[in-house]
Parts: C-alpha cells; sequence; structure tokens
C-alpha cells in the first residue's frame, strides 16, 4: 500500500498551493498527469498521431501517385533499404536500393526477379517524381522522398499485379480509411449524445422509444444489415458519396453505445448534490446541463469515442474487401487487401498482405490510446 | 423466473416483426429488382429476353404491387406456410436453400463459442491471478493482437502458410469426397477435420475480450475482504479462488453470450467468404449481388433471429445465475 496519496491530500493549509501540486490541480491536468503514467498509452497516442500525420500529407509523403504503375515491374518483390554499400564499380554509396534483374518464363509467362547488384538505386528526399497535386489543389512533383531519378524502380512493399507501388498506395489509403473511422464516429457521436441526452434527461415514453430502437438496433448481427445495406448503394455514382453512405451506414450501429454511455451519466448525475446545489443557486437547465453536467462525463466520452474508432476501421476493411464497400479507384486500406483475396495471387506475392499490417498497428495503437484514456478518463477515482 | 421467461419471449414479438420489416426494406433499397438484374445479365452474354416474357415474370414475382403488398404476402409466407418465396437465380424455394447452409453456420458459431470459453476461462483466470507475470503478459499481448486482426486477414493468413507448408488447402468445411454426401460417421469426422480453421479466425477476437473482461473482473473481486477472511480462515488457494471470487466474475461471462453471438454470426459471414464455407455467408453475398432478393432477406432474418435467440439465452441463463437480475 502506497502512502504518497494520503500525504497529498493532507497537505498543511497555510503553505501557498503549488501549482504542481494534484490537490489543487484541475480535472484536465488530472488526467494528463494519470494518462502520462499508461507509458503504454503514450506511445500508442504518438503514433496515432503520427498515422493521422501521414493521412494529411499522403501524397506528398508516399513515393509516388496512387494511380502510377509499371507493367515491367508485375509482382516485383520488395526492396531492401541498404544504408550503405559499393556497387560493381567500387565506388561507395549510402541509403540506396538495387534494382532488379527481371526474366520472364516464357511458358508460363511470369516473372521472376532477383536482386541486380550492379544497379544502385539512391534514396533522396524532397526529390522529383510524378506529378500531382497537394491536397488536389497546388500542382507540384516533390515527394518526401523516393528514388533520385524519378522513373527507377522503387518499391519497398513491392509491386501488386499491375506494377503499383504497393508501399505508396498504403501510405495513400491511410487518409481514406483513417478518416472514416473518424467521420463515422463524429457521426455517431452527434447521433449518441442527442439521443442518449434526450433519453437520460426526458425520461417518460420517449426515452422509452429510444431504449427500444437500441436494444433492436444491437440485437441485428452488424456485417449482414451492413452487407445488405452497402449492396444498396448503386455503383455508378461518385466514389466521394460512396465513401459518404459507407460511413453513415457504419455509424447507424455505432451511435447506440454511445447513446448508453450519455443516458446513463445523465440519470446518475441528475440528482448528484453537485446538480441540486447549481438548481438552488438558480441556474436554468441549459447552464446546468452544459456548463455542470456535460463537462462531468466529457472526458469518459472521449475514451469511448476513441475505442469506437477502431471498429469502424475494421468494419470499413472487411466491407471494401468483400467488394461492397468502397471500390477502385478509391484506395483504402480494405480495396487494397482484396488485392490478397486470391490465394493464388498470395502465394507468388505475400507481400500484398503488408497493408493489412497498417490496419493492426492503427487498430491496436487506437486501442491501447483509448484504454489509457478509459483509466484516466476518472482522475478522482483512487 | 417463469414471469421473467414469459416476458421476455413476448418481447421478442415486436422486435422479430420490426426485423423482418427492416430486412425486407433492405433486400427492397437496391435500384431496380432481380428482373433488371436478369436483363443487364443476359445482355453481357448478348442474349435477350422478349418483353412478353420479362412483363410474365414481373407479374409473377409481384414486382408491379406497392411494397406493403409485398412484404405482407412475404411474412404471411414465411409464418403460415413456412415458405420464404423463390431463389430467382437457384430457380428452388429460398427454404430448400437456406436451412442447411443456416444449420452449418449455427454449428461454426457454436463450436467457436465452446472454443473462447474454454480457452478465455483458464487463461483469464491465471491471468489475473499472475498479474504482470511473463503469461500475463503473454496472454494480454496475444489477446491484443486478436482483437486488432481482422477476421479475413488472419483466414488468408492460415490459408497461406497452411499451402505453403502443410501442403494442405485449409478452405471448405468437407473434404471433396463427402461435400455432397449424406451425412455418416465419417462426414462428421471429416467436418470436425475442417472445423478448426474457421473456429481459430473466429474465435481469437472473442476470445481476446473475454480474457480482458475475466481479468478484470477478477482483479476487482481479488481485492475484496472476503477474499482476504477466505485465504485468513485457511482455505486452500485454488478452493478460495474457485468457491469465491471466480464465481462472482462469472456473472459477466456468461452475459457475453449476448453480445458475442452477433458477433460470432457477423464474423463468420466474412470468413465464410474468404474461406469457401458453405455456410450462410458466400450464399448471402452472392444473393445480395443478384438482387435475388428473397434468398437475401430470408438470411438476413434468420440470421437476426438466431442472434435473438442467443441474446434470449444468454439473459436467461444470468438471471438462473444472479437473482438480482429477475426482480429488477
Amino acid at each position: 500500500m502506497s502512502e504518497l496519496p494520503v500525504l497529498e491530500r493532507e497537505l498543511p493549509a497555510d503553505r501557498p498551493a503549488d501549482p504542481k501540486s494534484t490537490a489543487v490541480a484541475g480535472q484536465w491536468r488530472l488526467i494528463w498527469l494519470r494518462f502520462k503514467r499508461h507509458r503504454l498509452a503514450l506511445w500508442s497516442g504518438a503514433i496515432v498521431l503520427l498515422i493521422y500525420f501521414v493521412a494529411v500529407f499522403s501524397d506528398f509523403i508516399a513515393p509516388t501517385t496512387a494511380g502510377y504503375y509499371n507493367a515491367d515491374y508485375t509482382y516485383a518483390p520488395p526492396q531492401r533499404i541498404r544504408l550503405w554499400g559499393e556497387d560493381a564499380d567500387g565506388q561507395r554509396h549510402l541509403l540506396f536500393v538495387y534494382g532488379y534483374e527481371a526474366s520472364v518464363d516464357p511458358i508460363a509467362l511470369t516473372r521472376t526477379y532477383e536482386i541486380n547488384e550492379d544497379e544502385v538505386i539512391g534514396i533522396g528526399f524532397f526529390v522529383r517524381g510524378e506529378p500531382y497535386r497537394f491536397w488536389g489543389l497546388f500542382p507540384t512533383d516533390i515527394h518526401l522522398f523516393g528514388p533520385t531519378e524519378a522513373g527507377q524502380p522503387f518499391y519497398l512493399f513491392g509491386a501488386d499485379r499491375l506494377g503499383r507501388d504497393v508501399f505508396s498506395r498504403t501510405v495513400h489509403g491511410t487518409r481514406v480509411s483513417m478518416s472514416i473511422g473518424l467521420i463515422g464516429v463524429a457521426i455517431s457521436l452527434a447521433l449518441g449524445i442527442l439521443l442518449g441526452g434526450v433519453s437520460g434527461l426526458a425520461g417518460g415514453w420517449l426515452d422509452e422509444v429510444i431504449q427500444r430502437v437500441i436494444e433492436f438496433l444491437k440485437s441485428i448481427p452488424t456485417i449482414p444489415l451492413w452487407m445488405g445495406l452497402a449492396a444498396a448503394i448503386p455503383l455508378n455514382i461518385h466514389p466521394l458519396i460512396v465513401y459518404f453512405w459507407i460511413t453513415v451506414i457504419l455509424s447507424l450501429i455505432g451511435w447506440t453505445d454511445i447513446a448508453r454511455i450519455v443516458r446513463g451519466r445523465f440519470l446518475a448525475l441528475k440528482t448528484e448534490d453537485f446538480v441540486t446545489a447549481a438548481r438552488l443557486d438558480g441556474c436554468g437547465q441549459q447552464r446546468i446541463i452544459w456548463r455542470h453536467m456535460v463537462p462531468s462525463f466529457m472526458s469518459h466520452l472521449i475514451a469511448s469515442t476513441t475505442l469506437a474508432i477502431p471498429a469502424m476501421i475494421l468494419a470499413e476493411t472487411a466491407l471494401s474487401f468483400l467488394g461492397i464497400g468502397l471500390r477502385p479507384p478509391v484506395v483504402s486500406w480494405g480495396v487494397l487487401l482484396k488485392e490478397a483475396q486470391s490465394i493464388l495471387a498470395v502465394a507468388n506475392a505475400p507481400w500484398l498482405f503488408l497493408p493489412g499490417l497498417a490496419v493492426i498497428v492503427a487498430v491496436l495503437a487506437l486501442n491501447f490510446l483509448g484504454d489509457g484514456l478509459r483509466d484516466a478518463s476518472d482522475p478522482y477515482g483512487n | 423466473m417463469l414471469t421473467y421467461i414469459l416476458r421476455r419471449i413476448l418481447f421478442m414479438v415486436p422486435v422479430t416483426l420490426a426485423i423482418s420489416l427492416v430486412a425486407f426494406i433492405i433486400i427492397q433499397l437496391p435500384p431496380g429488382d432481380f428482373i433488371t438484374a436478369l436483363t443487364a445479365q443476359m445482355a453481357e452474354n448478348n442474349e435477350t429476353l422478349d418483353p412478353e416474357t420479362l412483363a410474365a415474370l414481373r407479374d409473377r414475382y409481384g414486382f408491379d404491387q406497392p411494397m406493403i403488398v409485398q412484404y405482407w404476402k412475404w411474412i404471411t409466407g414465411i409464418v403460415f406456410r413456412g415458405d420464404f418465396g423463390q431463389s430467382f437465380e437457384w430457380s428452388r424455394p429460398v427454404a430448400d436453400l437456406i436451412w442447411d447452409r443456416l444449420g452449418l453456420t449455427l454449428i461454426v458459431s457454436f463450436a467457436t463459442l465452446v472454443f473462447v470459453w474454454v480457452l478465455a476461462f483458464p487463461i483469464g483466470i491465471y491471468s489475473a491471478v499472475r498479474q504482470y507475470s511473463w503469461g500475463d503478459y503473454i496472454a494480454t499481448f496475444f489477446g491484443f493482437i486478436g482483437l486488432a486482426v481482422p477476421n479475413f486477414l488472419l483466414a488468408l493468413v492460415l490459408m497461406y502458410l497452411s499451402s505453403r507448408y502443410l501442403g494442405a488447402s485449409v478452405g471448405g468445411l468437407f473434404s471433396a469426397e463427402y461435400v455432397n454426401a449424406d451425412w455418416s460417421w465419417g462426414r462428421v469426422v471429416d467436418l470436425l477435420n475442417h472445423l478448426w480453421v474457421p473456429v481459430i479466425v473466429l474465435g481469437t477476437g472473442g476470445t481476446a475480450a473475454l480474457i480482458r473482461i475475466m481479468r478484470a473482473n477478477l482483479l476487482d473481486e481479488l481485492k475484496k475482504p472476503y477474499v482476504e477472511l477466505a485465504r485468513a480462515r485457511g482455505l486452500s488457494e485454488t478452493r478460495l479462488l474457485l468457491k469465491y471470487p471466480v464465481r462472482v466474475a462469472l456473472n459477466p461471462f456468461i452475459s457475453t453470450l449476448g453480445w458475442i453471438l452477433p458477433t460470432l454470426v457477423s464474423g463468420a459471414v466474412v470468413t465464410a467468404i474468404v474461406l469457401s464455407l458453405p455456410t450462410s455467408g458466400p450464399l448471402l453475398l452472392n444473393a445480395l449481388f443478384a438482387q435475388d432478393m428473397y434468398l437475401a432477406g430470408g438470411f438476413i432474418l434468420l440470421l437476426s433471429i438466431l442472434t435473438l435467440i442467443g441474446t434470449l439465452v444468454s439473459d436467461l441463463l444470468l438471471a438462473w445465475l444472479d437473482p438480482r437480475i429477475r426482480y429488477e
């Protein structure tokens, strides 16, 4: 048993308050202190920030554009980055990859690749490559990193059946996959707070109806429901509208959990002393809700929201993988994994699984972050 | 207890009705109907149907009638005659197509549930009792991996590994000679030989979640004074553990049946498509693509009812285990 918390609570009253002391720290500061102790969550938070950073600047970070292909390198295996080495002439190089020596099987017409140590492809930063429009606005051809000479083969995650760079496509997929979770959760959150709040505050028949709707939605197996709804999206509409509908479909179930939490908190808080005190002080209903009740469960809500994002990412991946979610030319992790669907392709090109690694890292990081936030969200317990 | 059971069963009736309505609306959502899908398909093969045949088909399936009439025909057929309508694509009654596959879906889901419980129960207890030990860390690690890896990816990786290192294909639920055979002892053994792959694929996520729940609950219980008291009275650690805290921590374990079943059924759909299992998943997906609406609707309806029953069973089990719930 540690004595520390007891000591902190018994700070002498006459001493001037130390701003670093937990006894006088505000709620958010306490949460931060608590959260910082959770190492794994802290690192995961950093990784999540990094992933969203990649999502925002994906077209700049990726060595090439999502659609760029080179038929000379179909199913080329991943290249290993070498920090230093020599080429055939004995010249020293820093940070490069070796080129490929491709040979075509004349009967099966399949390509086999071997490392060609004579061909050194230097990796440079801020290199010129495929032209693109940054954020769809500014035309440029500068990429964060890539082969120093544009057009040289550069396949860190290997190439797919058209000779497209799997690494670049994974980076491009980050934007769609990560934002679908974020937007879906935002819609869930809005619906959840609204309906949960109404349910918890109004009570009566409205509460009864909303609760039954939630129970009903939760009893339908999600994937068949999503499949049915996603199959209803017409094939010929703009990919952006498909994207919008997919998020709406995913949030259809997502809001129920948040609504339950909000309702439960409102019900519990209604009878709390501080709410009664606020009412006796003459606060209006709106002020009590927004100034006194909502802040006291906001932190908990943020944690639950974080935990809801990975489920959405997984759902999008599954739907796109089945071919009823997002479709090419949109690039998302699920769309990329669809390439890995046929066992034949995968047996020859296991690197097509690599976008799955991005899914796993993102989902794990968001889970750990959410766990840490949930533990920290009630800093007054213990 | 009896009134509780009755109340729960009565509550299922309106929910089932609502589900049937939603299922019907979902299958009506796509623009066009099976006839348009059929003509498009035939146009691809350079074939055409004359307008009279099309009109006759439309008339036969009642596509011209208002939706509510179609729904009424559909639902009364199911309730009073067990008639789920006709599958357009297969030209067979939907009921014939569904039951076999639904049975296998049930077998896969149930086997997974048993797998999840058998694995999660001891590991969860171990993880809590030996908190922060190596075993706990390993269990937690695998638990998180299980949560984060999408089912279909796990299925693909297993397929890849087994085709590469075991030289065996793991797709399907039966070997070639048993696929269309009648049920026999050999077929059951063959099924069990194939069942482990989908069970592992489907079970990892649920196992991971349950281990964490069990661990958290047991950790809460282990700190309580009654455990201290039992220890002070000289009970052996094993007996003490199993007799008190584990029994209390078991409560949420049972109630997970309610939410784990929908996830299992959901997961089974995707996994079955990857592993080409003869369960409901692949057929449902095809039916959705082909706008074979009665087949798709039948599946969505029955899968939902399956989940409802699972939730009911879990609620009843929980009420039997914990009397406080019954009297709420």
